[in-house]
């Protein structure tokens, strides 16, 4: 072989974009006229963009990552400087030529790569660990049962009460989760604050959700005299991670595989941006999901190409149906992935309920659906993905206008692959196949 | 803690399951309905099935995961049917990138990041939907709603819009009410076989305004008479406004087989119809029209000594006006009525000149050529109405040699042409066109030529191109602004030729001596040039993407890279 060096696509590059303006503004920065300096080698692009002040703004992308650094203030990661140098670098070598990295770009690559062979070392201490864990699960067993109490309490007054005190003691009640650290008690509170505000059929919601929190409350409790899996999902559920290096240090409990990024979704919880991806093992079958968090304004790091095969070891938070995950080393660039198998309308439905044996809290599972339909709303009905070769149909959730059209104008009329989260509400597309190529929502 | 299974308490158990269809199904048979009221009302003041409000919850909780685990799909109602087939092959990988690239750029709001180095990619793509309409590929599915939110947007690309974006967006605007405009006119129906002369009548009978315009626009291309034809057949029945619009498409490879029919339009009711006939007329030489016209003006103009002229041996020529708008003249399209300001005869005058051929004025003027026939002096001031007015006939008569006489050599002082030149520019072959307009340019500067660029071929030749670079040179050399020369930067950075990217690279570099216009102005006008390379980089890779010649970024690759070799 000799040394061509595979280039990523423009949309490839645009996928990294955390939004729409910092895609514009990148797209706009990709020309000749600001950029000097630029150069790519050993997984790595770098180059100096001329910006209003005096000195060039000095920006670095690290492919593997892909992370990236400049100089710049922005706080978008990528921003819209590394964002216009890889639109750059995938035009060819004639913008961004091979070479070697001049010194400050080769630094911070060193060190970046430093650290991500350095790290995965386990606790300094492990008495200590072991103390402040045991201190935590007597704050979360504290926690938990003024929770219980506090559910008793609203269906003995009534839930009709409840929707005249408003959100405010809700809100009172998921920052004693926070102290109780139980951040995963605490984000259910906060959603119940909601739910009088949710339309008609509220009271049925508010129940179910309240039972439900009931349920996780008194497992919380009984934690100790649980089965080992179920124990996980409880833990996972009240929000008691494990550490990323912690679960990445155990080699046996990764799962090396080349995983299809089947979607990818950027949302809000809290004041913190999330982001999701999903990934599906070739080898191994396995369903992954890989968050990333940004805390403050900033977008969230982890970036994968939607559609793509990556190569590498994933290790899976324990918990009865495992799927989240945390990314371990990656190798190579992301290949081209195809069009991965897909189940009908009743399988993805049976597939979520299957898993609640295992986790009664689960809200979605992720699922590709192939040959299906999106049929129109008609009569008050919602959109839907109906099978091809059959009467079944799931609704589809409300999501965001351009995401349905895409999937409706690549449908046709005729049956695609799509992939997405199925659950009691119904079924949110985050990607769709079209002439072999992931489409994302 | 087995709650969740579905399977575990009793095999009734599918009686129970729901079918989800429409929005959230609460947990919806009898037994949840009297844990919901009772979790309304209260365990307080009621006891509650179980007991108790605990028991409540853990019932509740129950009922929520059987009810989840069980569910089944509802059924579907009526599909939508199929998209049409699109034969047209698919978009080389790169061009289908860049129109991404295109379509996210257009939300940018006009003005924003004018500054920054970057082309205004939202401007390019009008350009790339024709030539990616010339080379007829398809659409990418997934990028047909934001061409037909480009095309709602812009009605200056729709055209070009829809048609690319082809039959499957007909088929998503029917379903999108935001998207109604795409079914409206005449591209929403299929094309009609022009030799089938009964779906043509069909269609002509039949359809809808727009389609029936769309239709006697294409026959007439096709053939000429059976569209005139066509319309005669229906005429007396057509609104006047139609009318109108339909006795327009005639220009079209308008010949003398025309002037019966365009005769009797002349005595049509609406006078906005009979003007457009007698217009129409009047640019066929050889009709009675016309040489009623010709006799008119011809008396009006002659021969005359108007004193010595050292060019033109003494002779001039003198003008006597027409007195009055008789009937005749008005049945041939004369408007009596001058607009305001203007003087009757002078306004009669105008329109015999404007519509008698121009191959009468030789003979009526001594055997003079345009040139020579524009040269001449013009007594009593007349000048400027007579050469406007020949000026008007030349292009309407689309006559080389005197559209070429009266823009006269394009260093003459602005002051003295016969109006405006970008009309008679139009009637001159394209390459002589751009040569005039170039030495245009060389000898005026920019600041008027606007509209003469604007009917150059795109791209610029060589010579215009060049001239175009060197007045924007020279401007900043003068210590102007950028943003005086904005249209026409906008414009040389869609119409230059991509091959002069080269040339402006110098220009593009930042100053370093001490800036010879205003504050900052040598530091605006270097991004100004940045721009404009950027801008032509981008055409020139976009010409080369939609041509096949790109190179496939995106091929097969390696999963592990061998690592790039430093060089």
């Amino acid at each position: 072989m000799t040394g061509h060096q595979v280039r990523w696509s423009a949309e490839q590059v645009l996928a990294l974009a955390p939004d729409a303006a910092s895609r514009r503004a990148g797209s706009r920065l990709a020309a000749p006229g600001p950029w000097s300096g630029t150069g790519t080698g050993r997984d790595a692009v770098w180059g100096l963009c001329a910006g209003s002040g005096a000195r060039p703004y000095r920006t670095a992308v690290d492919l593997t990552g892909p992370a990236s650094t400049c100089s710049c203030p922005s706080r978008k990661f990528p921003c819209k400087h590394a964002l216009a140098l890889l639109l750059r670098w995938a035009e060819g070598p004639g913008p961004v030529p091979p070479g070697e990295a001049p010194e400050w770009a080769a630094g911070w690559l060193a060190k970046r790569r430093r650290k991500a062979v350095g790290g995965g070392s386990g606790p300094a201490d492990p008495e200590a660990a072991r103390h402040r864990a045991e201190r935590r699960a007597r704050r979360v067993a504290t926690g938990a049962r003024e929770l219980e109490h506090r559910l008793t309490d609203l269906l003995e007054g009534g839930l009709a009460d409840a929707d005249q005190a408003g959100a405010a003691p809700w809100e009172e009640m998921a920052a004693r989760m926070v102290d109780a650290q139980a951040p995963g008690l605490a984000a259910r509170v906060r959603d119940l604050a909601g739910v009088p505000a949710s339309g008609p059929g509220w009271p049925g919601r508010m129940l179910a959700e309240c039972a439900l929190l009931h349920l996780l409350c008194r497992a919380a409790l009984g934690l100790d005299g649980l089965p080992g899996p179920l124990a996980a999902t409880v833990r996972a559920r009240l929000g008691l991670t494990t550490e990323a290096a912690s679960l990445l240090a155990d080699r046996e409990g990764v799962v090396e595989d080349d995983w299809l990024v089947l979607g990818r979704w950027d949302g809000e919880e809290g004041r913190l941006a999330v982001r999701r991806f999903w990934l599906l093992g070739r080898g191994s079958g396995r369903l992954a999901l890989l968050l990333s968090f940004g805390a403050a304004g900033r977008t969230p790091e982890l970036v994968l190409p939607v559609g793509r095969l990556v190569t590498a070891g994933l290790a899976f938070h324990p918990a009865g149906v495992p799927l989240r995950a945390v990314p371990g080393e990656r190798r190579g660039e992301p290949v081209p992935g195809g069009v991965p198998a897909g189940v009908g309308v009743a399988a993805a439905l049976a597939a979520y309920g299957a898993r609640l044996a295992d986790d009664p809290w689960l809200e979605t599972w992720p699922v590709v659906l192939a040959g299906v339909v999106p049929v129109p709303a008609s009569e008050g009905a919602s959109w839907r993905l109906a099978d091809h070769a059959g009467e079944a149909a799931l609704p589809l959730t409300p999501t965001g206008r351009p995401g349905l059209w895409r999937l409706v104008a690549v449908s046709g009329g005729g049956p695609v692959t799509v992939f997405g989260e199925c659950g009691p509400t119904g079924f949110t597309p985050h990607t769709v196949w079209s002439e072999g190529e992931a489409v994302p929502l | 803690m087995n709650a969740g299974t579905a399977n575990d308490d009793g095999s009734d158990h599918r009686d129970d399951d729901r079918h989800l269809s429409e929005g959230r199904p609460g947990p919806g048979e009898v037994g949840w309905e009297e844990l919901v009221t009772a979790a309304l009302l209260g365990t307080g003041r009621r006891t509650p099935p179980g007991g108790s409000a605990t028991a409540l919850l853990e019932l509740a909780a129950r009922e929520t995961v059987r009810e989840r685990a069980g569910l089944l799909p509802g059924t579907v109602g009526p599909r939508p049917g199929p998209a049409p087939a699109d034969p047209r092959p698919p978009l080389p990988a790169p061009a289908a990138r860049r129109l991404t690239m295109l379509l996210a750029g257009r939300a940018e709001p006009a003005g924003g990041g004018r500054r920054s180095g970057g082309p205004d990619l939202a401007e390019l793509l009008p350009q790339w939907l024709a030539a990616a309409g010339a080379h007829g590929y398809r659409a990418p599915a997934a990028r047909l709603p934001a061409l037909l939110d480009a095309a709602r947007a812009r009605t200056d690309l729709r055209a070009d819009a829809l048609a690319f974006a082809g039959p499957r967006a007909l088929w998503l605007a029917a379903l999108n009410p935001e998207w109604r405009f795409a079914l409206r006119g005449g591209s929403a129906s299929a094309p009609v076989d022009l030799d089938d002369a009964r779906a043509v009548r069909s269609r002509w009978e039949e359809g809808l305004f727009a389609e029936r315009v769309a239709l006697l626009a294409d026959l007439r291309r096709h053939d000429a008479d059976a569209a005139r034809a066509l319309l005669a057949g229906t005429w007396p029945a057509e609104r006047a406004e139609d009318r109108l619009v339909f006795l327009d498409t005639l220009r079209e490879s308008l010949a003398a087989a025309d002037e019966p029919f365009l005769d009797r339009a002349l005595g049509d009711r609406s006078r906005t119809v009979r003007s457009t006939a007698a217009e129409l007329l009047s640019a066929l030489p050889g009709s009675a029209l016309a040489g009623r016209m010709a006799a008119r003006a011809l008396a009006c103009v002659h021969l005359d000594r108007v004193g010595p002229g050292p060019a033109t041996g003494g002779a001039g020529i003198a003008v006597e006006a027409p007195h009055e708008c008789d009937a005749g003249m008005r049945r041939d399209g004369v408007s009596p009525a001058p607009p305001a300001g203007h003087g009757e005869r002078s306004w009669w005058l105008g329109q015999l000149v404007e519509a008698a051929p121009l191959g009468r004025w030789s003979e009526r003027l001594g055997g003079r050529s345009p040139a020579e026939i524009v040269a001449l002096p013009v007594a009593d001031g007349w000048r400027e109405d007579l050469h406007a007015a020949w000026a008007r006939a030349a292009v309407r008569q689309r006559d080389v040699a005197w559209a070429r006489a009266l823009a006269g050599p394009p260093s003459a002082p602005m002051a003295e042409g016969p109006g405006d030149p970008a009309r008679l520019l139009t009637v001159l072959p394209a390459r002589e066109r751009a040569a005039w307009a170039a030495a245009f340019v060389a000898a005026h500067g920019l600041s008027e030529a606007f509209r003469l660029l604007s009917t150059c071929a795109v791209p610029w030749s060589e010579e215009l191109g060049g001239a175009v670079i060197d007045a924007l040179e020279i401007a900043r050399d003068a210590g102007g602004y950028p943003w005086s020369f904005s249209g026409v930067m906008g414009l040389a950075e869609r119409c230059l030729d991509p091959a002069r990217a080269g040339r402006l690279a110098p220009l593009a570099a930042h100053p370093e001596e001490p800036e010879p216009g205003g504050p900052g102005a040598g530091g605006y006008w270097a991004e100004a040039f940045q721009r404009l390379v950027a801008t032509l980089t981008v055409r020139a890779a976009m010409a080369e993407e939609l041509a096949g010649r790109a190179p496939e970024a995106d091929g097969p690759r390696p999963v592990a890279r061998p690592p790039a070799p430093g060089r």
